[in-house]
């Protein structure tokens, strides 16, 4: 068995400072220091306040609501595909966590909780659509046809990305917070110089990002951007309440839908735990953008419900009363709940689902246990399209002096 | 800038010489550019109507429209961060940063994103963005538009890093640079854009990624690049006066180095002196130094010296003069050099 990768760097390894008057000065202590009640309050805020322009399908309760202008008819076969679809991410996302506690990865970014908003985004794209997702869309990457397997190597450090972006219309991840944005802006120019926007086979772009990143410049210039060249891109953020430690209130000021405003396009805040609203307003989005109505922004409101990698303690910003809440709005549960109300899917289909995540979690730990790890060429190769004479002495010497150990094992 | 001097012309009628200034031979080498692939864009702050602050892009616009010249919003992650998008979809993106000083806002844009995509993707992915920036002091500027931030660039994975020294140069690097695959830092010396040469555009043009002896000589070799070449070709000049033969090499190409011509001149002249107007801390001067003390150091009659900018930040215009390594203290260090 491969030895695991050590964790690589993250803001979430060393758990942040406390915060305010909560810092305790002198001896350590044996337990994690309490949220602040500013933390508290902010939190729990979160659980009660969509706000009243948020649009719902699906209640918490599986309740089928309407909406004026982004009502959809779905099918009960498309129902069942999207709870297949939330039920087995999330049990990927379960045993890569576990995968990480037993250390066969690095660390792992969970995506618990966030499965309506990213499986409603991602059924509404068109396969000519492109995705650019940063790192916690483990559910788009599942509806672009790219196998959980394939998220692995990432977090066990055997490569940086092993899909391709191009046969796929999801590019790579991206940890630094917010440059997607403006890489996503700029490819959706491309779909308009390319003269592939304006009818219903017109392309579009989809960029997610979380909360946090909305302070961050790229994504106030990708909207800038976007906005003065008539990209066809959705900016899609995921606000799930919090960003590591900080809670939303550290970064605005306002509902984040309602910044589109001022860059002069719509922003729409969906429920975020609602997969029939989530796809609802994706695909309306996707679709203004195609043909020629872009951009738009999305707030999908939602909540981490896990921590924000498992390098991450929630303990010491949250309370668990604030996850207890937000359980009561799962966003599988409804679906589940909505579909045997009405007949939808009887118990030998939720059987079903349930041997078919059975076998994807077998199958996912299995490919991971035995991912190799890369030799010591990888180190060197595709630093360049063109290669550089100094990489390829600097590999040539060390590949010698590698060699040079072999003999020894005569 | 003045108008170009016609001296003869091709079989089509066109001129093939021409006098023309660095300038303006960069504006021809992007003007052949976007003509022979309709996927080279160029963007920029005021690159579209105005021509750029100092005319590079000046009448492509006009030309080609404002699809392939973009006046962009003033955010240079933006211009970077856009340009990866559209190299991502297929496009030739040419960025203009209006100055060295200013590149900063997008160098986050530049090492995370442009410089590791195609090792991330191991090849799947290929961003050929060309950044220019004109860099370097000389001009009497205020703050943030004299400074030389190659070694930055030089030292990230990923990416390529030129600079011209002249417009015969400029004229062919340019186009080298936006054919290559990989994303190439264009560094241009602002200070020479008016310095004017002789340019044969049905030439052929020497490889992008090579350096290249401008001066032969004997008794010492000067290394230098962009905008300090004419500075150590004016003390070649000087010192033969002397009786010195000094050997001048132009870089040309800062990443990956090509020290080769390097090694093979101080293994004839046994003296190295390294000319860059950047600071000397960690730098491509550096570089040089210990590089060619691993491979010619029986050759060596001296330690390699370095002739640089201060490490300072950039100073006052009103200091410059004594700040940029200029003919005399070139000269001081080959005297130096030789008396060791």
């Amino acid at each position: 068995m491969p030895s695991p990768p050590q964790p690589p760097a993250d803001r979430g390894q060393q758990p942040p400072p406390d915060q305010g008057e909560a810092i305790s000065v002198g001896a350590p202590t044996a337990t994690a220091t309490p949220p602040t009640a500013e933390q508290v309050i902010a939190g729990l805020r979160a659980t009660t306040e969509g706000g009243e322009d948020l649009v719902q399908l699906l209640t918490p309760e599986g309740e089928r609501v309407h909406h004026p202008q982004f009502d959809i008819e779905v099918t009960a076969e498309d129902l069942r595909g999207f709870y297949r679809d939330m039920v087995l991410i999330r049990r990927a996302d379960r045993e890569a966590n576990a995968l990480q506690r037993q250390g066969q990865l690095g660390i792992w970014v969970p995506l618990l909780g966030q499965e309506a908003a990213q499986i409603g985004a991602g059924r509404a794209m068109k396969p000519q659509d492109m995705a650019f997702p940063s790192y916690r869309e483990h559910g788009v990457a599942w509806c672009r046809g790219i196998d959980p397997t394939e998220l692995l190597g990432i977090f066990r450090g055997t490569d940086q990305g092993s899909w391709d972006p191009r046969e796929t219309g999801f590019h790579l991840y991206t940890i630094v917070i917010g440059n997607q944005c403006l890489n996503a802006a700029g490819y959706a120019m491309g779909q308009r110089f390319d003269s592939r926007v304006g009818d219903d086979d017109g392309e579009a772009t989809i960029v997610f990002f979380g909360d946090g990143a909305t302070s961050q410049g790229d994504v106030h210039e990708g909207m800038v951007w976007a906005a003065v060249y008539d990209a066809p891109v959705v900016f899609y953020c995921q606000n799930n309440q919090w960003a590591i430690s900080e809670s939303v209130e550290r970064q605005s000021r306002v509902p984040l839908y309602q910044r589109a405003r001022g860059y002069g396009f719509p922003g729409i805040r969906v429920d975020g735990n609602d997969v029939l609203a989530c796809l609802a307003v994706t695909r309306w989005a996707l679709d203004e953008c195609r043909h020629g109505n872009g951009p738009v922004l999305i707030e999908a409101f939602t909540y981490r419900m896990d921590a924000h990698t498992t390098s991450d303690d929630p303990t010491r910003y949250r309370l668990a009363d604030e996850l207890e809440a937000w359980k009561l709005k799962d966003p599988i549960e409804r679906v589940r709940v909505h579909m045997v109300r009405e007949g939808m899917a009887d118990q030998d289909f939720f059987d079903g689902v349930q041997a078919e995540a059975d076998e994807l979690a077998a199958r996912f730990r299995e490919f991971c246990v035995n991912m190799p790890d890369p030799g010591p060429e990888r180190i060197f190769s595709n630093v360049y399209a063109e290669e550089s004479p100094v990489v390829a002495a600097q590999r040539d010497e060390y590949l010698a002096y590698h060699a040079s150990f072999a003999g020894g094992e005569h | 800038m003045a108008a170009p001097t016609l001296d003869r012309t091709t079989s089509e009628g066109r001129p093939a010489t021409q006098t023309v200034p660095l300038g303006k031979a960069l504006n021809m080498g992007l003007r052949a550019a976007m003509e022979r692939d309709p996927k080279v864009v160029i963007l920029g702050e005021d690159v579209g109507k105005l021509g750029g602050v100092f005319r590079i892009t000046d009448g492509l616009q006009k030309d080609f429209g404002e699809q392939r010249v973009l006046d962009t919003p003033l955010a240079e992650s933006g211009i970077i961060g856009t340009a990866i998008g559209l190299a991502l979809r297929g496009f030739r993106p040419v960025c203009e940063i209006q100055f060295d000083g200013f590149v900063f806002p997008g160098f986050d844009q530049i090492v995370s994103q442009l410089a590791k995509m195609h090792y991330r993707s191991q090849g799947k992915l290929k961003v050929p963005v060309v950044v220019r920036i004109p860099y370097g002091g000389g001009i009497g500027a205020v703050e943030h538009h004299s400074e030389s931030p190659e070694s930055y660039f030089a030292h990230c994975a990923g990416l390529k890093v030129v600079t011209c020294s002249n417009p015969v140069d400029a004229y062919w690097m340019i186009q080298q640079a936006i054919a290559c695959d990989d994303p190439v830092m264009f560094l241009e010396p602002k200070r020479r854009y008016w310095e004017k040469a002789e340019l044969d555009t049905e030439a052929t043009p020497d490889p992008l990624f090579r350096s290249r002896v401008v001066r032969s000589g004997t008794t010492a070799t000067l290394a230098s690049y962009g905008p300090m070449v004419r500075t150590a070709l004016d003390a070649a000049a000087a010192a033969e006066e002397d009786g010195y033969s000094l050997e001048v090499i132009d870089l040309r190409t800062l990443s990956p180095l090509d020290l080769d011509p390097v090694f093979e001149s101080v293994r004839r002249t046994g003296h190295l002196v390294v000319v860059s107007e950047a600071p000397a801390e960690s730098s491509v001067t550096s570089e040089i130094a210990a590089r060619v003390q691993q491979e010619c150091f029986y050759s060596l009659e001296a330690p390699v010296l370095r002739v640089t900018g201060f490490d300072t930040p950039y100073p006052p215009s009103k200091c410059e003069e004594e700040y940029l390594p200029d003919l005399d203290r070139v000269l001081d260090a080959v005297d130096r050099s030789l008396a060791y």
